[in-house]
């Protein structure tokens, strides 16, 4: 785990470093003034990205930083690995769809938790997630 | 040399029932050891009965939700009944809006309540025992 700038970046290279991931994140959401339900949401999606990166990819990194647009605070988690890539994104994210055993609602189900949410990805050419939780004004 | 474990979840007995709770984050062998411990547990003590306590979880994704749903699967084959206690607010809202569904589990909202649960449950199954 490297402090870049105001970037927090984690090596995911198996499962232990997901826990690691959640951990990061959600300190980051807690730091920020993100409520204990909204933590639980982005830690809960990040688990997810990195859990996809260790049994697709085999390893990538998460990168979490605190993001300003339009006067809203947000966190944005990236997702990155090299790994063998999506070649149908809807279908990934239909629930129900599972291409590796697992209970087949990870991406479809991080989605619902968080405001933003973007896949880049093409077979052969790795995968790059990227979610978004704004800090709503209260 | 035989390998220490260092992780370990314990599994307690009560009456006819095992207690468990996860106070560490749960990965793949971690998971399988424990689901392995918990059908021994089982069947060398003839448990009728399995509480899971999850007070300490702060993330329930997708493959603690998989592991859960086997557990209580693998668990009621076996013919025993597993409770889910100790699910936090901010759990219950994250599951429900991800999608997943704790299949075949019964949950009850503390220890105590995961008991008196079992109690009843168990008690039904040896009437109707009795009477069939």
């Amino acid at each position: 785990m490297k402090l870049m700038d105001d970037e927090r970046v984690v090596e995911v290279k198996s499962e232990y470093d997901i826990v690691i991931a959640r951990a990061v994140v959600r300190a980051i959401a807690k730091d920020m003034g993100f409520g204990l339900v909204d933590q639980t949401r982005i830690a809960t999606a990040v688990s997810e990205l990195a859990r996809n990166i260790v049994v697709h990819a085999g390893e990538g990194i998460i990168l979490v930083r605190e993001i300003i647009k339009g006067g809203s605070r947000g966190v944005e988690v990236l997702a990155i690995d090299q790994g063998p890539g999506i070649s149908d994104i809807e279908l990934v994210l239909r629930d129900g769809y599972s291409s590796k055993g697992s209970l087949g609602v990870g991406l479809g189900g991080a989605k619902r938790l968080v405001d933003e949410f973007e896949i880049k990805s093409a077979p052969g050419k790795g995968t790059t997630v990227r979610i978004v939780k704004w800090l709503s004004v209260r | 040399m035989k390998e220490i474990d260092y992780e370990q979840i314990p599994i307690l007995k009560i009456e006819d029932f095992l207690i468990t709770s996860i106070q560490i984050p749960l990965h793949d062998r971690l998971a399988v050891k424990f689901q392995r411990d918990l059908l021994q547990k089982i069947e060398k003590t003839k448990a009728k009965g399995l509480v899971i306590d999850i007070t300490a979880i702060d993330v329930v994704d997708s493959f603690i939700t998989r592991i859960l749903v086997e557990i209580a699967k693998m668990a009621k084959l076996m013919g025993v009944k597993t409770v889910l206690v100790g699910m936090r607010p901010e759990i219950a809202i994250t599951l429900v809006e991800f999608g997943m569904e704790l299949e075949g589990i019964m949950m009850a909202l503390n220890l105590e309540s995961g008991i008196s649960l079992l109690r009843r449950v168990t008690n039904e199954t040896n009437e109707e025992r009795n009477v069939g």
